[in-house]
């Protein structure tokens, strides 16, 4: 019962996981970017599923319904979406101009040619 | 009007970010963002003045009361943090139009006021709210364009280093958000002074204390606290020069506040600090940044990278100030926080200007400096002193009220630390001072001017304000006390 009643919470912290395991295992930038998203889409299924209450309905007035799920986490998360997306197209540019001036997105390429360039100097 | 000043310090500069657009023309941006930015200051004096006279001002936002609607809270801890960044952001900004001109293409500089400007809106907005949930979106508006600012430097290790930043803060933020997350779940409300009544009923659960560590490590990232700084030093290194001094003075300010919000307003002090041993883990963080970043300042070639790896020493005397947890301690950590963003600022200013005469801040092109640039390399040398923390400078205002601190509260082997920690300071100092005045200029370049008054002025405005506030600290002193006495709930 435990554990099926709170599956929602099982949900969030395994895809919570797997988006911090792929940020920090994976060198490809791409790759980081990704799991940052899932990182992010975990907490945001927390938060839309913490908004509903036991046999509520849609927070919209209408006759013979007496319990609303909460809708303020929503809309809350509708902001922290928009925040989520803002990140994810900041960083996407970052890894073209990385590319462009790295010729690379592996994090060991780039860390060796910032190694030859600091002796150089 | 002046009822309004809580809400104008935000919506000027946030309104004036995509103004920039619309005038497009380097000077002509440069003299409009500084405007607003003078403003703000003037902002912030006034409504410091306020608190300071009549107490906290309550500001509701759009006239909804206050669990529903958003307000704005401030005291004397918010009017002093909105005073930091608003003089900082307006001197730095006054030798942006020089800097960048050297530094950027003349395509990105609408661009890089504007997100000056956002970054700046950002870091009010944390500080002027008083919920939570607003705090995360504000320290995204405000990461964001910093993110953006620091990939803008020369070097193409800038974007690197804004990748990595990007990738640390956002964990950062989203741990944050957690937090709020299960604040909200258990409380049913986003407002700090509702969330402290309410979480008391609430504190022994596992999961505000899920809550708690979500936030601490999530603000940690954000302030840099060794061993999660990992981000900042490449940050610093190559931005650009104005960024730099920015971001130096004020970023890690915004994100001790946030942490001293957090602990002290919201969970409040007897949850943080005895249910949790929160004390001793912060104060050994702290003391191990202290060494281990300032023995790293010594080995570094690039002088941007030495005081980088200082600000992350000096995070750790501001931690260890916040964990002796008496009023003292507090008051220590606040005016460092103040002092700290006059050395700093200064620090990276001059450092700007010597990357404007010479397009290095290698310590190799240092050699002979002392003679060619005399008032920046003074400069640099008295901003030094202020970090090692010599009398008659801020740093040592800020380190003496540690000192007091520690030893009130019998903690000796950390005041001798804390000492220990200053002597390597000068090591690093003096590599710098070594170089510029008793090397010869390198052989091969054409003798080097002093740096343009555009830099000096705010410059020397800044090291006269370090030696100013070190002679004469009834000010700074009076707030840091007024603000640290009112978040231990003492009435003076």
């Amino acid at each position: 019962m435990m554990l099926l009643g709170l599956y929602n919470y099982w949900i969030v912290v395994m895809l919570m996981m797997i988006g911090f395991y792929i940020v920090i295992a994976h060198g490809n930038l791409i790759k980081k970017l990704v799991g940052l998203t899932i990182f992010q889409t975990s907490v945001f299924i927390f938060y839309i599923s913490m908004g509903n209450v036991d046999s509520g309905s849609a927070p919209i007035l209408a006759e013979g319904v007496a319990r609303y799920s909460n809708p303020l986490p929503h809309v809350l998360i509708l902001t922290a979406i928009v925040v989520g997306i803002a990140t994810t197209a900041l960083g996407l540019a970052l890894v073209v101009r990385i590319k462009e001036s790295y010729g690379s997105i592996e994090e060991h390429e780039i860390q060796i040619q910032d190694q030859l360039t600091e002796d150089k100097t | 009007m002046l009822a309004h000043l809580p809400i104008l310090q935000v919506i000027v500069p946030l309104m004036a970010a995509p103004l920039c657009w619309f005038l497009n023309r380097s000077k002509l941006v440069w003299l409009f963002a500084l405007l607003v930015s003078a403003f703000t200051c003037l902002n912030s004096i006034l409504l410091l003045q306020q608190v300071m006279s009549s107490g906290t001002i309550i500001y509701q936002l759009g006239g909804w009361d206050a669990p529903w609607g958003i307000e704005y809270r401030i005291d004397e801890l918010n009017a002093l943090l909105l005073l930091i960044i608003s003089s900082v952001g307006t001197v730095v900004l006054f030798a942006a139009h020089t800097s960048i001109q050297k530094e950027l293409p003349e395509d990105r500089h609408t661009l890089f006021y504007s997100l000056y400007l956002l970054s700046i809106t950002g870091m009010f907005g944390i500080v002027s709210t008083g919920d939570v949930f607003n705090v995360f979106v504000f320290l995204e508006i405000s990461s964001l364009s910093a993110y953006a600012l620091i990939a803008l430097g020369k070097d193409r290790r800038a974007l690197w280093a804004a990748y990595q930043y990007l990738i640390m803060g956002t964990i950062g933020a989203t741990f944050i958000l957690i937090g709020i997350g299960l604040l909200y779940q258990m409380t049913g409300t986003l407002n700090m002074a509702d969330l402290a009544n309410r979480l008391e009923e609430v504190n022994q659960t596992r999961t505000v204390f899920a809550a708690f560590a979500f936030l601490i490590v999530g603000v940690c990232l954000k302030l840099a606290l060794f061993p999660l700084h990992l981000w900042l030093p490449n940050a610093y290194a190559y931005a650009p020069s104005i960024v730099t001094a920015f971001l130096a003075a004020t970023a890690t300010k915004v994100a001790v506040y946030l942490l001293i919000r957090f602990t002290y307003t919201v969970f409040g002090i007897e949850f943080s600090f005895s249910t949790l041993p929160l004390q001793n883990i912060f104060i050994v963080l702290g003391l191990v940044g202290i060494f281990a970043a300032s023995t790293a300042a010594i080995y570094k070639t690039n002088v941007k990278h030495i005081f980088a790896y200082s600000s992350i020493a000096q995070v750790g005397y501001m931690i260890i100030g916040y964990a002796i947890n008496t009023s003292t301690g507090l008051m220590a950590t606040l005016l460092h926080l103040f002092n700290h963003a006059l050395m700093k600022s200064a620090l990276f200013l001059a450092l700007g200007a010597v990357m404007y005469r010479i397009g290095s801040v290698q310590l190799s092109q240092f050699q002979g400096l002392g003679r060619q640039m005399p008032l920046t390399m003074a400069a640099i040398v008295v901003g030094g002193l202020s970090l090692i923390g010599v009398p008659l400078t801020v740093g040592f205002i800020s380190k003496w009220y540690l000192l007091v601190a520690a030893v009130e509260t019998g903690m000796w082997p950390v005041a001798v630390l804390i000492l220990l920690g200053s002597l390597l300071a000068i090591l690093y100092v003096w590599r710098i001072v070594e170089t510029a005045y008793f090397k010869p200029p390198l052989p091969g370049r054409e003798a080097v001017q002093e740096a343009p008054w555009t830099f000096l002025a705010p410059i020397w405005a800044l090291v006269l304000a370090n030696i100013y506030f070190g002679i004469d600290t009834r000010l700074s002193v009076q707030v840091a006390q007024a603000a640290s006495q009112s978040l231990f709930g003492i009435n003076p």
